[in-house]
Order: C-alpha cells, then structure tokens, then sequence
C-alpha cells in the first residue's frame, strides 16, 4: 500500500485572500516568522503497492481534470514513503 | 418556448429560474442531473446554488453530471445556454467559457442589488437590453471573483466578450468588474449576478432581469440564434 | 471495555457507575434505578443522562411553563400546540404554517462558525420533520459589548456560520436582531428561527404508530460529534477560563441537509411515513424514546445497523451523538421499497433499524444482545421535573429607586449631537455588514427582510397570501421588571407585524436565562413566563412552542433575563402591505401614541451608564387598538409608510425612515429632549398623504390612538425643531460603525 500526495496550490499570479488573512492574522498572535502565506489543498490517495509510473502519469492526468483547475491552479504529484 | 432548468444536488435557485422563464412567457422544463435527456428543450438554464455543496471546487462535481454531456454538445451547436452565478462556475469549470471565480476578495459572502451595465448585447440572453443600459439586480455570492490571465482578459476585451460589468466599487474583485462573458459564438453566457431575483419589484429591487429571459425567447422565436 | 447488556446489569447490580460525570445527580440516578427495577446499562445510563438534562427534559421551567397551555385561548387557527417539534397554525386558503425558534448560545461560544451552523441546521430540521418546507429563516443575536476582544472573536465567526448554513440551506433570512451589552460577554446569544409552510394535510407528528412499522434513519452518517452536547454543554454554566469544553461541539454540513430537506419532501408527498422526528439534541436517544412515547409505546431497534462514520464508536456514544443532519421516519413495509427509492434518487444513506412493536418498552440491541430495555415515556416525557426555588432578589427594589439623569436635548446643537450619537451606537447603527452576508432572495419570495420591522414572505403566488414574523427582546426592560418586560417584549413584536398591516396569528419564545439553581435567576424566570401567560391571554394569541436556555452565565453573574418573543402574523396580499418609509416629498408624519418619560433602560440611559428605573408599564389593550389601526390603516389604504418606534425612540425611527429611501423630512416635537431618546412603547410613526389626513384622523380617534402631527417630508437633511442634519452626515454616522469595528 502507498500514499500518493497531489498539492494543488492556486497560480503565483492569482490573489490569494485566504493566505492573505492568515498572513495577517499571524502577528496578532505574536508569530513573527512569515514573510507571506499561501493556502492550497492536500489530497491524499491511497492505492495498493507501489505505484508505478504509468499510474502516477494517471493521477497527474486525474489532477488536472479534476483534482486542480488548471486555469488559476498547479498541482505536483509526490509518493509518500 | 421550452428552456430547461437543471438541477444538481445543492442548487438553489432553480425554481426562481423556471419562474423567471414562466413571467418572460416560456415554459419552464426541469433537467435532472443524473438524466442524460434534454427533453427537446430549446434552451438551458444552470442555476445559482451550492451544488454537490461546493466540494472541492465550486461547479467541479457538476460540470461531470450526466445531463451535462447533451447540455455541451448542444451548446457546441449553437443552443442558448446560460449559467448563473454557481451555473456560470459550472461553464467556467466545464471550459465553455474561458477563466474561473475565486473566492471573493473580502472573504464574505455577500448579497447586495448591484448595479451593471450591458456591454454586449448582440448575444442569445442580452438583446433585450439596450447597449450600456444600466440595470440593478441581486449580486450574491461567496466566489464571485473572475479571473483569467491577461492574455484571456485581452481577448476578451478584444473581441467584446464581456457582456456584463459592475458599476461602481468592485463587489468581489473580479478583474475589471466583469459581472458577465460569453463564448465566440454569443450562445452562452455565464452571469455572477442574479436577474431571476429581479423580475419583479414586489420581491427584486427591479424588474431589470426579466431581460435576460425575453431576450433567449425572442431570439429562439425569431429562429435566429447566433 | 466488556459491553454492559440488561443481562450484566442484573448480574452485577453494584457496578460503579459515572452518573455524575453524565450530569445526573444522586436522586436522578437512584430514580432510574426504581424505574428499572434494576441498574441501568452503561447505554441506559447515557439515554437518561441526555435525555434528563436540562436542555433536553426543561427540567427546571416545565412547572411554569405549563401556563402557557393552560392559560391559553382557544382557538381555532392553531392546529399543533406545544409538545411536538413546533407550532403549526393555520393562516388561511388551506396553508398551515409552522414556526420555532430555538437557542444554540453555548456551543456558539465554544465553536462560534459550527455553533452558529448546526444552530441553524437544528432549527431547520425541527420545521421540516413537521411536514413543511421551511421558507425562511430569522437570527436574534446578542453580543458583548461591540469593542471587546472577545466579540470580535465569536461575531464574524457566528455571522459566518449562520449564512454559511442558512444560504447553502436555499432559505432567505429575513431578519432578527443584533444587539450588544456587556451582560452577554462570555455568554453571547444565538437564537435561531426557522419558518415552513405546508397545506393542513401535509402535517406530520412524532409518533410511531403501528406494530410492524419500521424505524427508518436516513441522512448523514453517525460520527462522534457533539457528544453529550446536551448535558454537558448546555446544562452547565461556563467555567471563567475560557473555551475548553471543545470535543463536544456538533460539525455540520449544510449540503447533506439541503438534500435531506428535497428528499424527505418527496417522501412527504407521497404520504410515506407515518411519523417523523429529526435528530438534534441527544440525537438517537432522543428520536427513539420520543416516537416510541408518542405512539403505541413500543419499539425494537437494532443499534448495529447504524451507518457509522467512525467506527470506533461505543453503543453509548452512538446513542448520544448529535450528528447532524440526521432524520428517522416510521414506515409502513408496504411503503419502504418507494422510500429507498426516493433516498437512493438523492444520494441519500438510509437503514432501516429496527421496527414499532406492541407493548411500552423500548428495547435496543447491539449485535445481538440486549443493551436497553426501558419505558419510553420515562425517557422522553417523565423526566424529573423540579420545583427550583425562587425570590425576588434584592437589585430589583434598588433598582426601582434608582433616578435617571440624563442630558436631554435642547439647543439645536444638542439635538444634532443627541441623534448622531444615537444612531451611530452599535445597537442602533446600519447593521449591513452582518445583513449582507445572508441571502434574502433565495426562493424569490421575500417581501420585506432587514431593516424592514418585520421580515414578510409570500407563500402563494396567485392568492399574493403572505406571513410576516418579528423577534424581540428588551432585556433592560425583563431585568428591571420581568413580568412587564415579557409583556412588553411580545407587544413590540406584535407591533412589528402590524406595521405593515399584517395581522399577528402566534408566538414562539426563546427564554434565555442564567442558572436556574440561583432564586434570583429563577424569580426572573417566572416571572417572565407568567408575563408572557398572562400578555398573550390578553391580547388573544396562542403560545405555539418554544424553548429554553438556562445556565448562560459566566461562574456567578448570570446574564440579564432575556426572553426572545418571536410573532407570526398573515397578511391576505402582499402586495398592499405598509412599507416602513416613504420615497416621496410632500407627505405628513404623525406619531401614533403618546410619549411619555419612559427613559429607564433606554439606549440613552445605557450610554450614560444607567441601567436602573421603573420599566414601563404594558398597556397590551392600548396595544391591540393600535394594531387594529395599523391594519385598518393597511386595508383603506391611508397610510403611505409606517415605521415602529422602540431603542432608541424617535431619533433611531426618523433616521431610518429618511436614510431607507434618501427622502428627508422636517419635524417639530414638543418636550424634544424627551422625545427624541424616550422609549414609551405602543408608539409608531406614520406618513400619509394629506388628502388621508382626515380619515388618519377619524381612524385613530376611532381607534382610542393618540395622534399628534410631526412634519413632512422631503428635502436632503433631516431637521428636528430647526436643528439640521444633512442625510450625507446621518449616513455617515449610522453606516460606518460595524466596518469601523468588524472590518
């Protein structure tokens, strides 16, 4: 069994409001670490055995069909150890 | 007249759609989601709503329903086609219509009458309104926002694809104030705002949506359709 | 852990037992075991636990609020009473309609969006199970005060919740209250209303009838949430640290409801259920002894056929989850293959678990084994019922002598500041920024929603028939004299209603009060229902239902006594309804009802940190006249707007008359100190045309309604004894408070 992760995260040109928030919502709690937040989301897949690179190259495309919309997001596509 | 109003788990507004038909004199018919039939309706109508409750992204469940396979090769074909608000992200994730809305600027959902002009109203829902009439339906919405790339928003502005913008301060942050766009062809449009909430002054601030209505059932009636 | 069947509680009848980490005290537990005969299950335990909190069983107000049924009138527009899930009366043309209101105050400031949320979803429910398709829905809310940090925390959290759920749920909110005090810091208020409309054969009860019935659950999966939301949450009072009770807050899903809502009014059409109840506080526990109780009394179920979503579960936290979303329908088995059908057309998940039996017991099993076998009723219905003791605390004579002092306006410079500060208070402000976040068009038959006095919804296209509700409180008034506060709080909703020329039909109440275990709280307590009796026998409207939140108080300070009333009201045609302002110069206003000193627990008096005087007194007869006038004002056609006059007296009413549609208006008033920040209640403000003014007149002498002539509109400013404010400075004054404070 194994974990495959795709990150969608929206394009570097499109304003993020929510990562905004956050971003501004840190220092109020007294974090003073972030120069900028960006919020994406996670999907975790879990298949049988170790995926091969044809099933990879098959959640790419699943990414980009569905799991991302390719007009305002990119995704990357990782196995979990 | 037949214009069919679909309805996928979640929608909303479909039965103020099939009124708004109803009060423009067409016959409203209802799409179910799950049924590959358009029922040999002359016209569709994806309503406003929180389909599949806006899961994953707004409209991306929907856009892969079954009806939604007949609805797009009809629409390829020249059939009048119109989608609000979660309709009109419904067409944006399907790619009938180029860019996608994000998430208001504000964070909040809001519900406001807004003001528009009509840019373009040589188009299957809008030739009823004058060019530039300014007209004041519902705005309400949570991701309103229209983005596309500058290389989109050139072409669009280009070719006059914008058929709707907001007057005065940008409610949601969409790229220049753009309420509304249509395909090449001027068959289908996508509309944030909602003229099925604006047919009457009784329950709207306006009548000004009917418009959007008798256009699609006058250009169907004159069996002119672009 | 060895699961605790009937058999083991008879074989190890000395077990120890955590009744008091579920919230039930030494004689409750003792009182279950003489019911039982016997120790109860671990399972049995977790039923009663829930179901005998306070939140639950109304434990501590059943006595008082028996009043309300045996107190009152008989009428015949009401065709369900208190004790099913809500009200339903009928308002004409064959319609009947349903209407609650309910609290979600505890979990809101543990999870303010979630609380807010499955607040919402609660309510919604409770109307659909009912029969009816709910049609709107309404939020009093009530805050600490507006610049707290704690505020800004739970308010756009609760504002958030509230129109995520209600506008995912398709239901335009056509209004409420928002209003700030320091007494609900810690402690804020969410009071949720839900309305439905069905025709009088569509109506459904909570009974299981029929042996051989089957017990159907269908909606969302059970999980663990909320668990002992209900004892532990509600019936507590808060511990001053903070909020840490955080794993019982119910999570919901406004999608799953919405299709549970298209779903069960398939079912409902095609006549599939015999009974109904949804699942909100103590969840099944709740559903199953009370439909058990409502019908022949008996009832099998089979706790393992429950769709889990976490499978971790125990048979006791399966029983007292509060998943959302959840509904349970008795069916006959000639119809359960239509009913599956009909589910599975929407997705939706549903089992049948178990079945109506003969007899008054209500056995459970788990996988075989009996883990429950109770009376019903003594679950559901004859929880303990306490006689809690009650006086008259010693603040309200010392209140009573308190003298108001405050500045009253003269000068034309003090009656500018008087209205600009006014108007620009939290409590009187534009209040848009929360308002903008709901949907008031959904459905496309919104009348009037906020700032409208009432929100109006039509509910017949053709007939234009249409219902008008209204939510108030006035907490001041309830502390200072409770009985006259309930009273009064009910003639401002009524008032509500009729200012649009609706007539009011019924009432629903939300009593949100402190701990019931302090005599002082208690004595609030009963004296407000009692007020509440007593006002809606004399103005001759039915107590439909309601609820009760206690314990909202933070360690000994309880919040002031708030009874929410909530008055329903018909209207035959929409169309000719009052509006609250008018958009034409040229029109004479009157102010209908006298004007009296009336500054005790006014805005004003709270500006100038006065919280103590004498209420004023409920003239609820004077109260009827005046609604007899505003309706007769609707059906001759006299009146052209009319606006009620409440917080912040005439200068709140003036501003928002002018600033709705941008017309001006130019008055003058006699005594202008008073009459701008006075409360007296029975007070409305009304435009006509002048060639009406003679029948204004003979209407109101008709009626026994003072009238007394203000001005006339037009212009850009609004001028009040020559003292000027241009409309641009009383927008800017009344609309940029929340943004100020909220963001």
């Amino acid at each position: 069994m194994a974990k495959i992760v795709v990150d969608v995260m929206l394009k570097p040109e499109i304003l993020d409001p929510q990562g905004k928030a956050v971003a501004a919502a840190l220092p109020r709690l007294g974090f003073t670490f972030a120069k900028d937040v960006r919020q994406g989301k996670r999907f975790e897949i879990e298949v049988d055995g170790q995926p091969s690179a044809a099933q990879l190259a098959e959640v790419e495309k699943a990414a980009e069909k569905l799991l991302s919309n390719p007009v305002i997001e990119t995704f990357t596509v990782r196995v979990e150890k | 007249m037949k214009i069919g109003v679909v309805t996928f788990p979640g929608t909303l507004d479909d039965r103020d759609a099939a009124r708004a038909v109803r009060h423009a004199g067409g016959h409203a018919v209802s799409l179910w989601h799950n049924d590959a039939d358009l029922h040999g309706v002359d016209a569709v109508i994806l309503p406003g709503g929180f389909s599949y409750g806006d899961y994953l992204r707004c409209g991306a469940i929907s856009r892969f329903s079954p009806v939604m396979e007949p609805i797009i090769a009809a629409a390829q074909n020249g059939m009048p086609l119109l989608g609000i608000c979660n309709g009109f992200q419904v067409l944006a994730e399907a790619h009938l219509i180029p860019g996608a809305l994000t998430r208001n600027h504000a964070l909040h959902f809001i519900c406001k009458d807004q003001k528009l002009v009509i840019e373009n109203n040589q188009t299957a829902w809008t030739s009823a309104f004058a060019e530039k009439e300014e007209i004041v339906i519902p705005l309400k919405n949570g991701e309103g926002a229209y983005m596309c790339d500058d290389e989109t928003l050139a072409m669009l502005e280009g070719e006059g694809r914008i058929i709707a913008r907001y007057v005065g301060e940008n409610p949601n942050g969409s790229r220049n104030l753009i309420a509304g766009v249509t395909n090449e062809r001027g068959n289908i449009v996508g509309l944030m705002p909602h003229p099925e909430h604006a047919i009457d002054s009784l329950t709207g601030p306006t009548a000004d949506g009917l418009g959007f209505f008798t256009s699609v059932l006058k250009a169907l009636a004159a069996g002119r359709v672009k | 852990m060895a699961l605790d069947t009937v058999a083991q509680a008879i074989a190890k009848p000395d077990a120890e037992q955590p009744f008091a980490e579920l919230g039930l005290k030494p004689d409750e537990y003792a009182r279950i075991k003489e019911i039982l005969g016997r120790r109860p299950t671990s399972s049995e335990l977790a039923m009663y636990s829930v179901m005998w909190s306070e939140h639950c069983s109304y434990k501590s107000s059943k006595i008082h609020l028996k009043q309300f049924g045996e107190k009152a009138v008989k009428t015949d527009a009401l065709l369900v009473g208190i004790g099913e899930n809500a009200g339903v009366v009928d308002v004409g043309q064959g319609y009947a309609v349903t209407f609650k209101i309910e609290s979600h105050n505890h979990p809101s400031f543990i999870e303010p969006y979630q609380g807010a949320a499955t607040g919402v979803g609660g309510i919604v429910r409770d109307i659909l199970t009912m029969g009816a398709r709910p049609i709107a829905v309404m939020d009093p809310l009530r805050f600490g005060p507006a610049d707290a940090a704690d505020t800004k925390r739970v308010l756009p959290g609760i504002v958030a919740g509230i129109g995520g759920y209600g506008n995912c749920l398709g239901l335009p909110n056509i209004g409420g209250e928002v209003v700030f005090d320091e007494t609900y810091l810690g402690n804020p208020l969410v009071n949720a209303l839900c309305v439905g409309v069905m025709k009088h054969s569509d109506i459904k009860l909570a009974k299981a009838a029929g042996a051989g019935n089957l017990v159907v659950l269908y909606g969302a999966k059970t999980g663990g949430d909320g668990i002992g939301g209900v004892s532990v949450l509600a019936s507590e009072t808060f511990e001053s640290k903070g909020p840490a009770k955080r794993p019982a807050v119910q999570v919901g899903d406004p999608f799953v409801e919405k299709v549970l809502i298209e779903c069960s009014l398939e079912i409902f059409a095609e006549d599939l259920v015999v009974g109904i109840q949804d699942l909100g506080g103590a969840g099944l526990s709740c559903a199953t002894s009370e439909l058990a109780s409502g019908g022949s009394g008996g009832m099998k179920v089979q706790l393992d056929k429950v769709p889990l979503r976490d499978p971790s579960l125990s048979p006791e936290e399966i029983l007292m989850s509060e998943s959302q979303e959840r509904m349970c329908a008795i069916v006959e088995p000639s119809k359960i293959a239509r009913f599956l059908e009909i589910c599975d057309k929407w997705d939706v998940t549903v089992t049948v678990i178990g079945e109506v039996t003969n007899g008054n017991h209500l056995e459970i099993t788990w996988n075989g084994e009996l883990i429950v076998d109770v009376p019903p009723r003594t679950v559901a219905h004859d929880g303990p019922v306490y006689q809690r003791p009650f006086a008259e605390p010693a603040y309200i004579k010392q209140v009573a002598a308190e003298q108001i002092d405050v500045p009253l306006a003269a000068s034309a410079a003090e009656i500018r500041n008087t209205v600009l500060t006014l108007v620009a208070t939290p409590n009187l402000a534009d209040k848009s920024w929360i308002t903008s976040q709901y949907d008031k068009y959904v459905q496309g038959n919104t009348i009037q929603a906020q700032p409208d006095d009432s929100g109006m919804v039509r509910i017949d296209e053709d007939t234009h028939l249409g219902v008008a509700i209204s939510t108030d409180a006035n907490a001041n008034w309830s502390y200072l004299n409770p009985y006259e506060g309930a009273k009064l709080a009910l003639a401002e909703a009524a008032r509500n209603i009729a200012t649009a020329g609706a007539k009011p039909l019924a009432v629903t109440n939300c009593l949100n009060f402190g701990s019931p275990e302090d005599p002082g709280v208690m004595w609030q307590f009963a004296e407000s229902v009692r007020g509440l009796a007593d006002g809606c026998v004399e103005m001759g409207l039915p107590v439909t239902g309601g609820n009760v939140s206690f314990y909202n108080q933070t360690g000994s300070t309880a919040i002031l006594p708030t009874p929410v009333i909530g008055v329903l009201g018909v209207i035959d045609d929409v169309r000719t309804r009052t509006p609250m302002s008018f958009s034409k110069a040229g029109l004479e206003l009157y102010l209908l009802g006298e004007t009296r000193a009336d500054l005790a627990g006014s805005e004003w008096a709270y500006l100038h940190g006065q919280r103590g005087g004498k209420a004023p007194h409920a003239d609820l007869k004077k109260e009827l006249h005046l609604i007899d006038l505003l309706v007769a004002g609707r059906t001759k056609k006299i009146f052209t707007a009319a606006h009620d006059v409440s917080q912040g007296g005439l200068s709140a009413t003036l501003t928002e008359m002018v600033l709705r549609n941008n017309v001006g208006a130019t008055v003058e008033c006699e005594n202008v100190g008073i009459a701008l920040v006075s409360e007296t209640p029975g007070r409305v403000v009304v435009a006509v045309d002048p060639s009406q003014r003679a029948s204004l007149e003979k209407e109101a002498a008709a009626h026994e309604i003072a009238l007394t002539y203000l001005g006339t509109t037009g212009g850009d400013k609004l001028v009040i004894n020559g003292a000027e404010i241009s409309l641009d400075e009383l927008r800017i004054a009344h609309t940029q408070t929340f943004s100020k404070l909220f963001g």
